[in-house]
């Protein structure tokens, strides 16, 4: 399946990724030529087969509902590009 | 020094021939001389691993030691450790420290074993070249030349130049069982939920799996016996008794059941690759195993289920990385859209960006049930094969790869060609099977793997097979030429 310029854009911005326009050309024809590899699994027929989420068909354990961790937000905090009082700081969003 | 096994080194540490402090002195002082020539460590933690020696002779003092305390060893740099940056050899992370320890790298830390630093790889494990790093490519011991094999490039090299008696990896399509084949190794995948992956950075969360790569089998028994068993902390992690892998070594393998699947014996196979194989092969008949030949007729499907599967997962786990609560954040966003965009177009390099495009592609409305769904029903289908497979065979063997280690910038731009290398890896990825790569000969000087794959949870008797087969061999003792 051949991808066009503008859908190879549009993808990238699905994932809030830009691609310089130099790059597009070549992310065009690399995911084209990937999507037509997976054109492969269109002939299995796949009509009475369960989707596989985990490979040993295992479910989420649950545990007590009890508070376990301790409050660490400004140890983690300590790692963010911009923080103040507790809150991580990006640009303005609301006027 | 160089080409001793952790168990030799665990001897000599236990009788007193050497203390855990000269041992990680000397093993530092050979990183500093000799990884110029492989780049297989991003960060060294020197001052730490000084610390942790010293605690780990006096530990010794008290009586207290495990196999494996004051042994030096090292992280593949996706496992979060405490104090030491976590680079995911990506830019996003190249100044990410994280604030708190992997389960891996604290049950190391627990029996006192001594981190030398961490090991580069494929950015976000994305690759099979170690080309894709961001500190670099990794350079194979064997003939610096060529890749050393990925995504677990670092730990294979930094294990084969002997700067490290074993590292911790991961697998989520090959990458610990390709890079140990292509460096003349041993590397063990465990059964998905094995081991714990708290604390690795994911990177396709239904298949990832940690792992290591080491000169023997015994090393990886010990190794593995510290990361395995379930952790509260990974709702993955299955909660099955593990068993004591050093205790079953030396079983004998007579009566056991060898399946050679057809289809990884295909014309495409380089011959050279097929015999030693069938080399290996003949090894195991003379150890008591039976031969049969079996199918698994999916596959040549495993690839493109793969790079659906993996990709779509990819992009989802990849989103949490925008620039705001830690990694990189660009200079001077405009608005809050510019700073996500900027921030990841900036951090990630082209065959991380290529994954996520595919995966929020594939997952995108309209084409998930074409690709994602499609490709989880396929799987359920290879899975299959396997369970049947075993009805009749105890393990299945083949080659790990298509030949040795090729040249560094050979498939890097073609990544269909890439891809389509991980052929026997993958299919074990997506049955969450534990399978085993060990050194079993040589292509032009260098060296080439046995495949093993087990069924579920059945780590032991592979590394019973392996053991055994090195008692009788010396393929896994050879070192590159000028080590």
């Amino acid at each position: 399946m051949a991808l066009s310029p503008e859908q190879v854009n549009d993808i990238a911005e699905l994932a809030r990724l830009k691609i310089d326009a130099s790059s597009t050309a070549e992310y065009q024809k690399n995911l084209s030529n990937i999507l037509d590899l997976f054109a492969q699994l269109s002939a299995v027929d796949t009509i009475l087969v369960e989707p596989m989420t985990n490979p040993l068909d295992a479910t989420q354990r649950l545990r007590p509902d009890v508070v376990i961790e301790s409050n660490q937000r400004d140890h983690f905090q300590k790692i963010a590009p911009q923080t103040e009082d507790g809150y991580y700081l990006v640009p303005r969003v609301v006027e | 020094m160089h080409k001793h096994s952790i168990a030799s080194l665990s001897r000599d540490l236990a009788s007193g021939k050497v203390s855990s402090l000269e041992l990680t002195q000397a093993y530092l002082k050979r990183i500093h001389e000799l990884d110029k020539n492989y780049n297989s460590f991003i960060t060294l933690s020197e001052e730490q691993a000084l610390t942790q020696a010293k605690a780990a002779d006096a530990r010794r003092k008290e009586g207290k030691a495990h196999a494996l305390t004051g042994i030096p060893m090292a992280h593949k740099d996706l496992f979060c450790t405490q104090g030491v940056r976590t680079t995911c050899a990506s830019k996003m992370l190249s100044n990410f420290t994280a604030p708190y320890n992997a389960t891996v790298v604290e049950r190391f830390n627990q029996v006192g074993a001594v981190s030398l630093g961490k090991l580069n790889m494929d950015e976000f494990a994305m690759g099979s070249t170690n080309e894709t790093s961001h500190f670099g490519a990794v350079n194979n011991p064997w003939d610096t030349t060529r890749i050393p094999g990925g995504s677990s490039g670092g730990s294979a090299a930094a294990v084969a130049a002997g700067l490290v008696s074993g590292a911790t990896a991961s697998d989520t399509g090959g990458s610990v069982r390709q890079p140990a084949a292509y460096c003349g190794l041993t590397g063990i995948k465990p059964t998905y939920g094995r081991v714990s992956r708290w604390g690795m950075i994911a990177y396709a969360s239904s298949l990832d799996q940690a792992g290591v790569i080491t000169h023997d089998a015994q090393d990886a028994a010990l190794m593995l016996q510290v990361m395995a068993g379930l952790d509260s902390k990974d709702s993955t992690s299955m909660d099955v008794p593990v068993p004591d892998y050093s205790a079953s070594l030396n079983n004998d393998l007579k009566g056991l059941t060898i399946g050679l699947p057809k289809e990884y014996f295909s014309a495409d196979l380089n011959p050279a690759m097929a015999q030693a194989v069938m080399n290996a092969i003949a090894e195991y008949e003379k150890l008591g195993a039976k031969i049969k030949e079996i199918s698994l007729p999916n596959t040549a499907l495993a690839v493109p289920t793969y790079y659906i599967i993996a990709p779509a997962e990819c992009s989802a786990n990849l989103s949490r990385l925008d620039g705001v609560r830690y990694g990189y954040r660009c200079e001077n966003p405009e608005d809050l859209h510019d700073l996500y965009v900027r921030s990841r177009s900036e951090g990630f390099g082209a065959e991380v960006k290529r994954r996520i495009m595919l995966g929020a592609y594939t997952l995108s409305a309209g084409s998930y049930d074409l690709y994602y769904k499609k490709a989880q029903q396929v799987r359920r289908i290879i899975k299959n094969d396997f369970v049947n497979a075993f009805k009749e065979v105890d393990v299945i063997a083949g080659p790990v790869t298509t030949g040795p280690a090729y040249k560094r910038g050979e498939k890097i731009n073609d990544p269909i060609a890439m891809y389509l290398e991980d052929i026997f890896t993958s299919p074990v990825n997506l049955a969450g099977l534990p399978a085993l790569a060990h050194a079993c000969g040589q292509i032009n000087q260098l060296p080439v793997g046995l495949h093993l794959i087990g069924n579920y949870f059945d780590e032991a008797r592979l590394l019973n097979m392996t053991h055994r087969f090195q008692q009788a061999t010396d393929w896994h003792q050879k070192t590159a030429p000028g080590l």
